[in-house]
């Protein structure tokens, strides 16, 4: 056993280095999960379509995000609505 | 009331099904009202490794679009007691399986049931979705690879953000580690993560780690779920398995390469 492990020492071993990639990709992916939930794309477009029921407004002029503070989420929802000009020529 | 248990993984081919055939027939084994549902529509393969793909004659859409009732397609284990199968269609496209329809079934299913154990497809999408929606708990199959094991992270994720116990606000799903295709000689020389890195990157608890066996392969051919080949290091590591998974204490085994190798016949080993 020594023998064959002389022989296999000088070699960096490829577990370590899978393990070191993998904490690295996996801190950065948990990262993102938070700060971005898969569901916002969904929620915005529910939201436009809502809005659109009483108000014309298209993608642009709705805006989603969401904040971390500390252990609270902040869901923020911003709508431009168009001014009483355009809204009544789009009618 | 009966547990819904998830089987899942993110990857492919990973040991998902082995691992539901053999779970599931070892609660049954042990006395516990199983089912043990194939989730993979369109390429169902559950009933293969259960050896009962010639006594299919419904499947799960169609008690879900009611064309058969759950007794008609419930297919009754022939080796052990209060075990039953529940086939995937292999011709309707994935759309079939709807949520409302998905939570009918498993209604109906916790009547008559203690646990009921959904074998989940690969991937992320509607298919392995529904599977771990109503999960109470959680199999997460891993290999030892970089590109499993990101998976499994990935899939944690999800249980965590859009199963209904995550979406309600309940106790979140239980998460248990299953470290299947382990091969402790490869992991011990270091070219192979080792349990420990594993469980250090993904941070959930172990209950079961599963030996690379060629007794797999040989008890799927023969559509046997590999925990009744008692014999086989697999076998006796889903026993185990299934006992932890009901409160027993046990140790890991299959974690130090069982054979000597040739150099450590030749020097006497160390
Ligand atoms: N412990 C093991 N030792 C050796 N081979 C195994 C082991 N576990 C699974 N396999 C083999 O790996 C392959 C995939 O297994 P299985 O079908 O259970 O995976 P899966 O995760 O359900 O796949 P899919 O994602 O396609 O549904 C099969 O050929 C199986 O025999
Ligand atoms: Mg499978």
């Amino acid at each position: 056993m020594r023998l064959f492990d002389y022989f296999r020492s000088p070699q960096i071993k490829s577990a370590a280095l899978a393990k070191e990639r993998l904490q690295i990709i996996v801190a950065h992916e948990r990262g993102n999960r938070h700060s971005s939930p898969d569901y916002l794309p969904a929620l915005k477009k529910e939201l436009l379509e809502v809005v659109r029921k009483y108000v014309p407004i298209d993608q642009s002029q709705i805006k989603v995000h969401l904040d971390r503070e500390g252990g609270y989420e902040i869901l923020e929802l911003n709508i431009t609505l168009p001014d009483e000009e355009q809204r009544s020529s789009r009618r | 009331m009966a547990t819904v248990i998830v089987v899942t993984s993110g990857k492919g081919g990973v040991g998902k099904t082995t691992t539901s055939a053999s779970f599931a027939t070892g609660l049954a084994q042990r006395g516990y009202r199983t089912v043990v549902i194939d989730f993979d529509v369109g390429l169902r393969n559950l009933d293969l490794i259960m050896g009962c793909e010639r006594r299919v004659v419904y499947d799960f859409i169609n008690v879900i679009n009611n064309e058969a009732n759950l007794n008609q397609t419930l297919i009754r284990d022939k080796r052990v007691d209060n075990l039953y199968v529940l086939p995937a269609s292999q011709t309707r496209d994935k759309e079939a399986l709807t949520r409302e329809g998905v939570e009918r079934i498993l209604d109906e299913l916790k009547q008559n049931f203690d646990y009921i154990v959904c074998d989940s497809p690969a991937g992320i999408e509607r298919g392995a979705l529904m599977a771990l929606y109503f999960a109470d708990e959680a199999l997460v199959v891993t290999n030892p690879e970089v590109s499993s094991v990101r998976d499994s992270d990935r899939i944690l994720g999800i249980l965590s953000s859009r199963s209904r116990r995550a979406e309600h606000g309940d106790e979140p799903v239980k998460e248990h580690l299953v470290l299947a295709r382990y091969a402790p000689d490869r992991a011990s020389r270091g070219d192979m993560l080792s349990v420990d890195d594993v469980l250090e990157i993904l941070g959930i608890p172990l209950l079961g780690v599963i030996p690379e066996s060629q007794t797999v392969l040989q008890s799927s051919n023969a559509g046997v779920p590999v925990i009744l080949e008692e014999d086989s290091d697999a076998g006796a590591a889903y026993s185990d398995l299934v006992d932890r998974f009901l409160g027993k204490n046990l140790p890991h085994r299959f974690l130090t390469s069982q054979r000597k190798g040739f150099l450590k016949r030749l020097f006497g080993g160390s």
